[in-house]
Parts: structure tokens; C-alpha cells; sequence
């Protein structure tokens, strides 16, 4: 193995540490920062803001983003708010509190140092964002609002619109292009990271293709930051935009870097269900809604094919608010993901197959009035209203779990760094901050937290003992690297079969979502894993990648993306096996409460499963390292929002 | 559903292109556009034909990938809307259907309904931000903002980049991308610094890219998927006249 799997947690009390690891960590001079070229993959709101402000520092950055422009990555998507321990509500909020919310909410499977240091640097975040003219909803006084969030008795959560993840994106786009105008940054876009090179036992380059020409490239550097966000795509059904990919993470983990808790997905409850086979993606309706909307089922099976407004208020069941009346409809996101899982399996499933649960805004239409639901949800209820033809103000929406995030990453120590010296990982593509569940609103907290103030004061910290160590790039290290993605390029296009990338994509996804979504078994994955080796061997020989290699071909882009996924999917259901527990999102069936709650195993499971690639370029067994968790702070309980 | 195609096909930017004929049979009412496409492209590949390219990310109409001109609008006749928000039920059963790329001079196209647009990238590079640098920014809420202004300023902001203004416009004009962000910072007290340059350095950039000029057809407006209004391109105007008055604008 590469490197070690020593967290380097700062000593001293949690909240001094951070503080006191910035005071003792190395330095670079204002004079010496040019001399570094550092590479960031990626350029949503973790790389965005990274190359930005490395870029502001000193540094000469290069970003890639496979989307044409950076202000295109899925970042953009993220609809419902940002969290920050403000407290300007006066409800009892602070750094604590926002701390604790996010291991609790993420099972007790992530670690307190760096929990806490999201907390405490989230403050930060809203005032940079403001300072970039990032929009935020305001009240009349002129001060920012706040909203409530699921798995939170506080309202902390800052929201501009339904759009929080576009607005905060652009802020961070704008200052990317103030660097791109002012030439620290060099921007590379519609390029995709294709491998990480290692030389000497540091990760100083990587090598890229060109998707509008094709054309492959080697790029050093003093240190690689990966932040290419998460993998939830390897469902082919998700809420990830269509190009989001594990290759980058993937690949890095072939070359050494351990992958971490991959099982760790988060499965988002309200979502629009599936319609039918041609569906490319899945879209979020984001989670504000809970705050007004009620979710609902008929009590009865009979009357699941009644139209809504025929079912008389006795005969509905407001499941969330029966079974978690101190948090009701604003239980935290697997547990109200489980919930509708669970009264759909009972046959009280709505909409076509059964697969949908109401979201009702009668009550809160009936109370604020429409114009008022309007102004806070008017965007989401036009999404809705394009995608299923459906008028959500005059009847429920319907709703379903879908898969949205994903917990797992690339493994880091406490400065964001892999076991791989000079790879450091950010945003979704790490394993995070979120354990086994993450809380809604803190994927744009982590994101912004990592790359304007934790990368910044932990890259130095490297890159003070790396000074002119930049290989070039006739090294053999490159030359290899670029050759095996040539051969694995001609591989692709020379299979020539007769099925499409996407349903053998589609196959895998329908295989992941029965056998290693919501909840999982033994059996199950005991077949995943036997079935995903064949339907790789499948791909290998059935597929059919038209098109060459030197031209903009998208075909040939999915399909090296497909087939990570295949091979990514083994890790996942492996990882799945091995944590023979429940925890937060990964529900495993053999572990549950008497009341179907996920049953964690602290003595054997308190900790992090990391990865290791095993064999040359074969798919061999991974080897399994744990970080044990240890928690001084809080204390370990069944998490309870009844 | 049945439907015929016309498509654009262009193997690059250099060679000419030509509308091409498909049939796209059997295909549900619940695909959007774009997976129509898909499963256009899927029968293609199977017999042994080059997809077509077109580009497409978050398929929820915020990313602004999708860049297609369906039956000669900009993202196709459902308004407001980007093509990925666009569902084939709203066709007619048999209806011939014209997809094209969006047509600007400053957005060569890279391949068949793919174009380049980083153009719009290189406006924004000229002004288009607030310089704060991370670490040096004051408390939040030491910074009031009127309510009014705070939503107004986000009504500008919504602008997806996708181009379809440009796209729309009979001048090729650019203008309601540039004014969109240049209201959405003016209108806040911490884009006051820079106002002057910022509106002087983006309108030379978007004359530098090539992009015509608004003369009020209001077509910009009509096919925005983020419904920026085109009186924002008035405050444009206003806030450029002021930089020129000034005579500064870091010309």
C-alpha cells in the first residue's frame, strides 16, 4: 500500500484543533507560490472554488471540467439550500449543534475532527458568498433568511430560490474567471481526466483526452486535487446529470488510492418517480418541500387507485408523522426514504406500479395561501408540472426515492490529502464528512468548506517540502500511463458488438438498485457480486462503440465510463458484504430494530472501510483496511427522531 | 408515437452540413426530447450508422447544456423552458419535427447540433464577478440589502448561460446574457466597487466576440428557459451610458 492510513488528526481539544493545526502548519511564500503548478480536476462548487482560490493565492492552477464551461458542472443542480451555524434565527443554533446534527444524522460513521471543522468554517462560507454577490433569499429588514432542513430542530439552512446550488456555483464561476482574466488559472474544458500519474510514490500528473478532438495529454504538477463529485450514476438512474462519472476517482483508486466506504449512498426521498423504460434521469424535487408539503398513502389498499381528493383525511396515513412525531415530515433523508420503501412494498404505493408516495400542500396552501407556496416552491411545482403533466397546487405530487449522493470517496486524511501523497481529494469525490447519511444542505457546505478554506491551508502544507520536484513529462511513469489508455481506447472501439452502452448501462443499474439500494442482504449481494463479473465479460464482448478516437465522440467518452462502472459496482456490493451492520443509509435487512430501524454494530463496525486495489490490472479481490472511529465528544446512541 | 425528423448533421466546423431525415417510431409520450434522441441514436449505433451529437448534462433545464433549435425556436416551442424540459406529448402524433443547433455566428459549431460557446465565458472573464478574495469577506448581515433589490438582483441571476438569446436573436445579439449579470451585480451594494469597469469590459468583450447589437424584437425574452426579462437589457444600456459619462469604464 501506498502511504499509510493514519488520519493525522490534530491532538488538543475538538475545538481547538483546527485553529491550532493551521498555526503549525508549513507554508509557502508569496515569492514561491508561482513556482507550483497545481492540478484540479473538476470545477464545481469543491474544484471551482479550490482552482480559485489557489489561483488568488499564487499558485498557477490548471482545472479541467468535462462539461464545456466550468459554470456547467452538476454543482448547479442542487436546489435546496446551504447550511451555516449563524444562528441569526436566535433558535438556539451554534457551531456545536450543527456539528452534532451532522454526525448524528450521518450514523456516528465519520469522523468528529473533521465534522467539526465543517461546522466551525461555515460561517465563512455565507459571508464569502455574500461578499461575491451571491443572491440569497433576504427579509424585509434587509438581513438573510433562513429555512428549516430535514434531521434539524434549528432553522440554519441560507436558500436563494429553489436555485441555491446555481447561485452559489456562479459566485464561485465568477471568481474562477476573475483568475482565468488574471492568468493564474488556465481553464481546460470538455476534458476528461483519464488517469493519475505517480512518480515516486507522489501522485505529479495526470493524463487527460480531449473530448472535442481526442487528442491525449500530459499534464504535470506539483499535486493533483481530484474533485469530480460522486458516483451515483453507476444506478444509470439517478439525480446526477448525465456525464457525472467515477472514472477519475476510479482510475486513482487503480493506481493506489484507497477507496472509502463506497456502499454509502444516499437513496434522496422526494423525487419524481420513474415513468417508464426510455427515462434517462431522475429529477429531485428538492427537500424544502417537506417543510410545507405532507406525505401521505392510503391506509388501505383498495383505494391506492382513487384519485387523492376522494380519500377522506381518515383514511390516509401520514406515515412520517406517526411514526417520527418530534420530527414528522422533516425526518432526516434515509429514514424517510425507508419509510416510503416500506409502505410501498405494503402495496399503499400510488401512481403507475405502485412505486409513489403524496406530497400533499393542501394543509399549507389552506394556511399561507397559494400565493405564498407559490413564492417559496413556484420553480419546483413548474418542474413538476413539465415532467408529469400534473398541477401539484390543485393535487398532490407524487413522489419517490431516487438515488442522489454518494457518501463514499476516495479516502483522506484530516488535510484532504489520500493515502497517496500529493492527491488530494475534495467535495462528493472524497468519503467525506457525511458517514453513512448525509444531511440535507451540507453537500454545498462540504463543497465550498474544502475548496475556499481547508484546501488552501492544508495544499501548502505539502507542497513546503516538494519544491522543484515536478517531473517532467517525458517521464516513463506517463508514457506508461498514456499507452495503457490508448490500448484500453482501441479495446473499446474494436468490440464491435451488438448491444447498445445503454442497456447493458441500464442492466447494471436495475441489478445495483434491487440488490444494493435501499436496503440489502446477504443473498442479494452474494448474487450482485456474481452477476456484475459476468455482465462486465458482456460488455467487453457485446458492445458496440462506433466512431474512432480522434473526433468528438460521445459514444467513446460513455463508454470508458461505463465500463469503470462496471468494474466500480464489484467494490461497491463488496463493500456492501463486508459491513455486516446497519448504518445510516446502508440498511443492511439482517440488522434491524424491532421497529425496522437501521441497528448499528459499534464493537465490530466503528469504522472506516477503506480499499485497496489488488493486482496488475486484473480485477483481483481489494484488500480491506479499516480506520477505527474514534469518539471522544459525543456519545454513541441509536439515533432517534420519534 | 411516430414522428419524422429533420436533423442537422455536420461532421465539423468546417465541412458543410445538411438536414438529414430520420424516423423516430414508436416512441413513448413521457420522453422528453432528448430521449427521443437517445433512443434515435441507440438504433442508429445498432445499425452500424454515427449517432447524433448533441449536447445535454443535467436534463432538469439549470445546467444550460442542452443548446438545440427545434422547429426554428430556440429549445423548441415550449416555453419557458430548455429543450431537455421538453416533452414529446406536446407534439402532435405523425408531426414532422426540424432540429437544428443554435444558430450564431459566435457559436461555431464543434459537430452536427453541438456549438462552442465559450464565448459567453470569455464576457464574463472581462468583469463579470465581484472581486472578493477568500478569507477577507465581512459578516453577512453587516451588508443589509433591501428585499426588493436582493430579488430583483436574483431574477437577473437565474440566467442559465445557455446562448438561446443569442440563438433567438435576429442581430445575433448577446445582450440579455450580458445584462443579466451585469444588473445582478449592480443591484447589490457589494458590486458597487466595480460597476463602472465591470459594464465597460463585458459590453467590449461581447462586441469583441462578434455578437450583434439589440434592436427591441424581444425575442431574447421570449425563448429565455430562465425568463430574464429583456427590460434588464434597458438597465444595460443605462449602466453602460454611465460608465461612458464617467469616462472611465478602465478604458
Amino acid at each position: 500500500m501506498i502511504g499509510s492510513l493514519e488520519p493525522r488528526i490534530p491532538s488538543g481539544p475538538l475545538d481547538r484543533k483546527w485553529t491550532s493545526h493551521k498555526d503549525h502548519s508549513r507554508l509557502v511564500s508569496p515569492n514561491n507560490r508561482r513556482k507550483f503548478e497545481i492540478i484540479v480536476v473538476g470545477s464545481g462548487l469543491a474544484g471551482g472554488s479550490a482552482a480559485a482560490t489557489l489561483g488568488e493565492l499564487g499558485y498557477r492552477v490548471k482545472c479541467f471540467c468535462y462539461q464545456d464551461s466550468p459554470r456547467r458542472a452538476h454543482s448547479i443542480a442542487a436546489q435546496g439550500g446551504i447550511n451555516a451555524a449563524k444562528n441569526y434565527q436566535n433558535d438556539g443554533d451554534s457551531v456545536y449543534r450543527l456539528f452534532y446534527d451532522t454526525i448524528k444524522g450521518g450514523d456516528f460513521r465519520s469522523r468528529e475532527a473533521n465534522v467539526y471543522r465543517l461546522a466551525e468554517v461555515s460561517s465563512n462560507i455565507i459571508d464569502q458568498c455574500v461578499a461575491q454577490g451571491v443572491p440569497f433569499a433576504r427579509e424585509y429588514g434587509g438581513l438573510l433568511a433562513n429555512r428549516s432542513f430535514g434531521g434539524a430542530q434549528v432553522s440554519r439552512t441560507f436558500y436563494a430560490r429553489g436555485q441555491t446550488g446555481q447561485q452559489l456555483l456562479l459566485g464561485c464561476y465568477q471568481s474562477l474567471c476573475r483568475q482565468i482574466a488574471a492568468s493564474t488559472v488556465e481553464m481546460f474544458p470538455q476534458t476528461e481526466m483519464l488517469d493519475v500519474v505517480i512518480v515516486d510514490g507522489h501522485a505529479k500528473g495526470i493524463v487527460t483526452r480531449n473530448l472535442r478532438t481526442g487528442k491525449i495529454d500530459n499534464v504535470s504538477g506539483d499535486a493533483v486535487v481530484l474533485a469530480t463529485g460522486g458516483y451515483g450514476n453507476v444506478f444509470y438512474l439517478s439525480t446526477n446529470a448525465r456525464g457525472c462519472n467515477v472514472t477519475a476517482t476510479y482510475r486513482a483508486y487503480k493506481k493506489g488510492a484507497l477507496f472509502a466506504n463506497p456502499c454509502f449512498t444516499q437513496i434522496h426521498p422526494t423525487c419524481i418517480p420513474h415513468s417508464g423504460d426510455c427515462q434517462s434521469k431522475l429529477t429531485l424535487m428538492s427537500e424544502s418541500l417537506r417543510n410545507d408539503g405532507r406525505v401521505w398513502v392510503p391506509k388501505r389498499k383498495e383505494d391506492c387507485t382513487k384519485p387523492p381528493n376522494e380519500i377522506p383525511e381518515k383514511d390516509r396515513d401520514y406515515y412520517l408523522e406517526r411514526k417520527y412525531p418530534s420530527y414528522g415530515n422533516l425526518a432526516p433523508r434515509d429514514i424517510s426514504s425507508r419509510a416510503a420503501k416500506e409502505v410501498c412494498d405494503e402495496g399503499r404505493g400510488v401512481g403507475p406500479g405502485g412505486r409513489g408516495v403524496y406530497l400533499d400542500f393542501a394543509d399549507a396552501i389552506k394556511r399561507l395561501g397559494e400565493v405564498t407556496i407559490r413564492e417559496r416552491y413556484g420553480n419546483l411545482f413548474e418542474v413538476y408540472e413539465k415532467i408529469t403533466g400534473e398541477n401539484a397546487y390543485e393535487m398532490p405530487m407524487r413522489i419517490y426515492p431516487a438515488v442522489h449522493y454518494t457518501m463514499g470517496g476516495l479516502w483522506v486524511d484530516y488535510n484532504l490529502m489520500s493515502n497517496v501523497p500529493g492527491l488530494f481529494v475534495i467535495g462528493e469525490a472524497n468519503f467525506s464528512d457525511h458517514g453513512a447519511n448525509r444531511l440535507g444542505a451540507s453537500a454545498l457546505m462540504q463543497g465550498l468548506a474544502d475548496g475556499y478554506f481547508v484546501l488552501p491551508y492544508t495544499l501548502p502544507n505539502y507542497l513546503a517540502g516538494q519544491m522543484g520536484k515536478r517531473p517532467s513529462t517525458d517521464h516513463a511513469e506517463f508514457k506508461k500511463a498514456e499507452s495503457d489508455i490508448r490500448a484500453k481506447i482501441d479495446r473499446l472501439l474494436k468490440i464491435n458488438g451488438n448491444r447498445s452502452l445503454d442497456s447493458i448501462h441500464r442492466e447494471l443499474g436495475t441489478l445495483l438498485w434491487d440488490k444494493c439500494g435501499m436496503a440489502r442482504n446477504q443473498a442479494g449481494l452474494e448474487e450482485a457480486l456474481r452477476k456484475i463479473p459476468e455482465l462486465r465479460e458482456r460488455f467487453w464482448r457485446e458492445v458496440r462503440v462506433p466512431g474512432d478516437d480522434e473526433d468528438f465522440n460521445q459514444s467513446l467518452e460513455r463508454a470508458g465510463r461505463v465500463a469503470d462502472f462496471l468494474e466500480f459496482a464489484e467494490l461497491m456490493c463488496l463493500d456492501a458484504f463486508a459491513r455486516d451492520e446497519s448504518c445510516g443509509a446502508h440498511f443492511r435487512e439482517e440488522h434491524q430494530t424491532s421497529e425496522g430501524e437501521a441497528l448499528r454494530d459499534d464493537d465490530n463496525f466503528a469504522s472506516v472501510f477503506a480499499w485497496e486495489f489488488q493486482g496488475n490490472g486484473q480485477i483481483a479481490p481489494p484488500k480491506l483496511h479499516r480506520e477505527p472511529l474514534h469518539f471522544e465528544t459525543v456519545h454513541l446512541t441509536q439515533r432517534s427522531y420519534k | 408515437m411516430n414522428f419524422k425528423l429533420r436533423v442537422w448533421r455536420q461532421k465539423d466546423r468546417r465541412s458543410a452540413g445538411a438536414l438529414v431525415d430520420y424516423d423516430a417510431s414508436d416512441i413513448p409520450a413521457q420522453a422528453s426530447l432528448l430521449e427521443m434522441l437517445d433512443i434515435v441514436n441507440e438504433r442508429l449505433v445498432l445499425a452500424g450508422k454515427e449517432p447524433i451529437a448533441f449536447d445535454s448534462d443535467c436534463r432538469e433545464g439549470i445546467c444550460g447544456t442542452c443548446s438545440l433549435t427545434v422547429n426554428g425556436e430556440a429549445h423548441g416551442p415550449d416555453h419557458p423552458g430548455a429543450a431537455c424540459e421538453l416533452y414529446m406529448r406536446k407534439f402532435r402524433d405523425g408531426e414532422t419535427i426540424v432540429i437544428e443547433p443554435f444558430r450564431v455566428k459566435s457559436f461555431p459549431i464543434v459537430k452536427d447540433l453541438v456549438v462552442d460557446r465559450s464565448a459567453l465565458d470569455r464576457i464574463v472573464q472581462a468583469g463579470g464577478f465581484i472581486s472578493a478574495r477568500a478569507g477577507s469577506a465581512p459578516e453577512a448581515n453587516s451588508i443589509p440589502v433591501a428585499k426588493t433589490d436582493s430579488d430583483l438582483a436574483m431574477e437577473a441571476a437565474a440566467c442559465i448561460g445557455c446562448g438561446a438569446c443569442a440563438a433567438a436573436c435576429p442581430n445575433a445579439s448577446a445582450m440579455l446574457f450580458t445584462a443579466a449579470k451585469v444588473s445582478h451585480l449592480a443591484l447589490l451594494p457589494q458590486g458597487e466597487p466595480e460597476r463602472t469597469r465591470r459594464v465597460a469590459g463585458m459590453v467590449r468583450a461581447m462586441d469583441a466576440e462578434g455578437f450583434g447589437n439589440c434592436t427591441n424584437t424581444y425575442e431574447c425574452e421570449a425563448v429565455c428557459p430562465a425568463e430574464i426579462s429583456a427590460s434588464f437589457i434597458a438597465k444595460l444600456n443605462r449602466e453602460y451610458s454611465k460608465a461612458r459619462f464617467r469616462g472611465r469604464g478602465g478604458e
